[in-house]
C-alpha cells in the first residue's frame, strides 16, 4: 500500500505551537487547566504541548489515562490495556484537556471520558487532537485540532512527532 | 472463544509478563478511591470449588466484582454432589445457565482440564490437587516484581522455597513461574517431603546452607497431619531444621523477601512475628492477588476477541 506524508515534522511541530496557544486562549490563561494524553497515542501529544504552555504562559499539570477497560468493544476484539494512568492532579474542579493523536469514530473519548470520571467531576473537558479524520460514529467532537484530514474508513492514519502519514 | 489458565507451563514466559504487566493496570484501579472498572460488564464468572477455600474464593469474588462481572457460587456442601451428580454433569448444568468463565478448585490433579474439555466458557484453575495453583504463582511473581522492582525479569535472582514440597500445588506453580522468568530455584525440604521425581531442580535439607544467599525466601504452610502420616518427627523437629527462627532471620540479607502463601502457622515454619521482619510481603501477597486475578479473569474474558467477531477496524482511534 501507498504511503503519503501529510504532515511533516515541522508541520507537526508548529502545529503543536498553534494548539498550545488556542487552549491557552480558550481558557483565558491557564488557571485550573491540566492536559490527560489517552494512552498510548496521545501521551507524546500532551506532553509536547505542556511543553509549549510552558514555554508560552505558565507549567499546566500533565497526566495520562488508559481507557482500555472502558471500551465498549471488549470481546468485539483483542483489548490489551497499554500503559497504566498517570493522573497526578486532582480532576475535580479542573478544565481538563484530553489529548489523543487522532479523532476517528470518537470511542477511544467516549471510554476516556468515563475513565475520568471515575477520577472526580472535572469543571469542564475539551478535546484536543492531532488530526481529525472523520467518520464519527458518536456526537463528539474535537475544541482544537491539528489538522482536518478526509480519509476513507479504511485507511491507516500514523501520527508522531516525526510527522503524519496516511496508508 | 474464551482462553482458559490452567497451569504456568501452559501460560508460558510471555504469558506471565502479559499477566503481569495486565496487573499493572489493575493495581492502579484497585489504588482509587472507587476501585470499579465497567470492563466485565454482562460477564458472569462461576466459582465451583469442590474443596473448601474461603482465602481464594474471596480474592477470586472481589476481583470478578471490580471488574463488574456477575459471580455465583457453587460449593460443594450445599450442591447436589451429596446426591451423586457427577462433575461432568454438574459443569454442564451451570455452563447452560450462561456462564462465561469457571473458577474451579478440586481435589483431583487434573479436574480443571476435563472441565475445559466440557465447557466452551473459560476455565481458571484455583488449584487442582497436588499439582498447580497459578494464580498464587503468578501473584507471587507479580509480589517479587513489585517488591524488587524487577520488571526485566528475574535473572540471577536466587530463590528458596522451604517446607512440604511434596504435597504442594503453590511449590510447583511458583516455582514453574519463578523459573520463567529467570530465577534461581531451590526446594528446601526433608527427603520424606520431596516429590518422588525431582527433574533439575536444586534441591538441599539444609536451609541454613543457603539461607545467607537468599532474594526470597518461601515459607510453605506445614500441615499437621503430614505428622500422623510420620512423614516429618514432629513439629518442634520440623521448626528447628526448616522453620524461620529469629536465630535464621538475623542471617537474611537486608532485601531479601519473607514469603508465605497462607495461612501461616505461627511459631511453625514462621517462628518469629513478621511485623518484625523487614522483608516480609506476607499482606502484599493478598492485597496484589486482587490485582492478578482481575488481570487473569480480564486476559481470559476480554482480551481475546470472540470468533463470532466481524469487526476488523484497529482498536487505537
Amino acid at each position: 500500500m501507498n504511503t503519503k506524508q501529510v504532515l511533516s515534522a515541522d508541520d507537526v511541530r508548529r502545529a503543536t505551537t498553534r494548539m498550545a496557544h488556542e487552549i491557552i486562549e480558550r481558557n483565558q490563561g491557564t488557571a485550573g487547566v491540566a492536559l490527560l494524553g489517552i494512552q498510548t497515542g496521545g501521551v507524546w501529544l500532551a506532553e509536547a504541548l505542556g511543553a509549549e504552555i510552558a514555554r508560552i504562559d505558565t507549567p499546566v499539570p500533565v497526566g495520562s489515562v488508559d481507557a482500555s477497560l472502558y471500551r465498549d468493544d471488549i470481546a468485539l476484539r483483542p483489548v490489551t490495556p497499554a500503559a497504566v494512568s498517570d493522573i497526578g492532579f486532582d480532576v475535580d474542579g479542573a478544565t481538563v484537556v484530553l489529548v489523543d493523536d487522532v479523532l476517528f469514530t470518537g470511542r477511544t473519548v467516549r471510554a476516556a471520558l468515563d475513565a475520568l470520571g471515575d477520577y472526580g467531576r472535572p469543571t469542564s473537558v475539551q478535546l484536543a487532537v492531532m488530526v481529525d479524520r472523520g467518520h464519527r460514529e458518536l456526537p463528539i467532537r474535537p475544541d482544537v485540532v491539528g489538522k482536518n484530514l478526509p480519509t476513507s474508513s479504511t485507511e491507516d492514519v500514523s501520527v508522531t512527532a516525526d510527522g503524519v502519514t496516511i496508508a | 472463544m474464551s482462553a482458559s489458565l490452567l497451569s504456568i507451563d501452559e501460560l508460558g514466559a510471555a504469558g506471565v509478563e502479559r499477566i503481569l504487566d495486565l496487573a499493572d493496570t489493575m493495581a492502579e484501579v484497585n489504588r482509587r478511591p472507587n476501585p470499579k472498572v465497567p470492563a466485565l460488564r454482562g460477564k458472569t464468572v462461576c466459582f465451583a470449588f469442590f474443596e473448601d477455600s474461603t482465602r481464594t474464593r474471596l480474592s477470586f469474588d472481589t476481583a470478578a466484582k471490580r471488574l463488574s462481572a456477575d459471580t455465583m457460587t457453587f460449593a460443594v456442601s450445599q450442591s447436589s454432589l451429596s446426591k451423586g451428580e457427577s462433575l461432568k454433569d454438574t459443569v454442564e448444568t451451570i455452563a447452560a445457565m450462561g456462564v462465561d468463565a469457571f473458577v474451579i478448585r478440586h481435589r483431583s490433579t487434573g479436574a480443571p482440564w476435563l472441565v475445559d474439555g466440557w465447557t466452551n466458557a473459560a476455565v481458571v484453575n484455583a488449584g487442582d490437587g497436588w499439582h498447580a495453583h497459578p494464580t498464587q504463582a503468578l501473584l507471587d511473581a507479580y509480589t517479587v516484581r513489585t517488591s524488587l522492582n524487577r520488571r526485566d525479569g528475574f535473572d540471577g535472582l536466587r530463590f528458596a522455597i522451604a517446607g512440604d514440597i511434596k504435597h504442594s500445588r503453590v511449590a510447583r506453580s511458583t516455582t514453574a513461574a519463578f523459573r520463567a522468568l529467570g530465577a534461581d530455584v531451590t526446594w528446601v525440604a526433608p527427603q520424606t517431603l520431596l516429590p518422588p521425581s525431582i527433574g533439575d531442580h536444586h534441591v538441599t535439607d539444609r536451609l541454613d546452607d543457603v539461607i545467607e544467599e537468599l532474594d526470597v525466601l518461601y515459607l510453605l504452610r506445614m500441615q499437621n497431619e503430614r505428622m500422623t502420616e510420620a512423614l516429618v518427627p514432629n513439629l518442634r523437629e520440623y521448626t528447628a531444621r526448616f522453620g524461620l527462627t529469629a536465630e535464621r532471620a538475623a542471617r537474611l540479607a537486608p532485601q531479601c523477601l519473607v514469603m508465605h502463601p497462607g495461612p501461616v502457622n505461627r511459631g511453625v515454619e514462621l517462628a518469629v512475628d513478621p511485623a518484625e521482619l523487614p522483608g516480609a510481603v506476607i499482606n502484599q501477597q493478598v492485597t496484589n492477588g486482587i490485582a492478578v486475578r482481575m488481570a487473569v479473569l480480564f486476559d481470559c474474558l476480554a482480551a481475546t476477541p470472540d470468533a463470532t467477531s466481524e469487526l476488523e477496524r484497529p482498536v487505537a482511534q
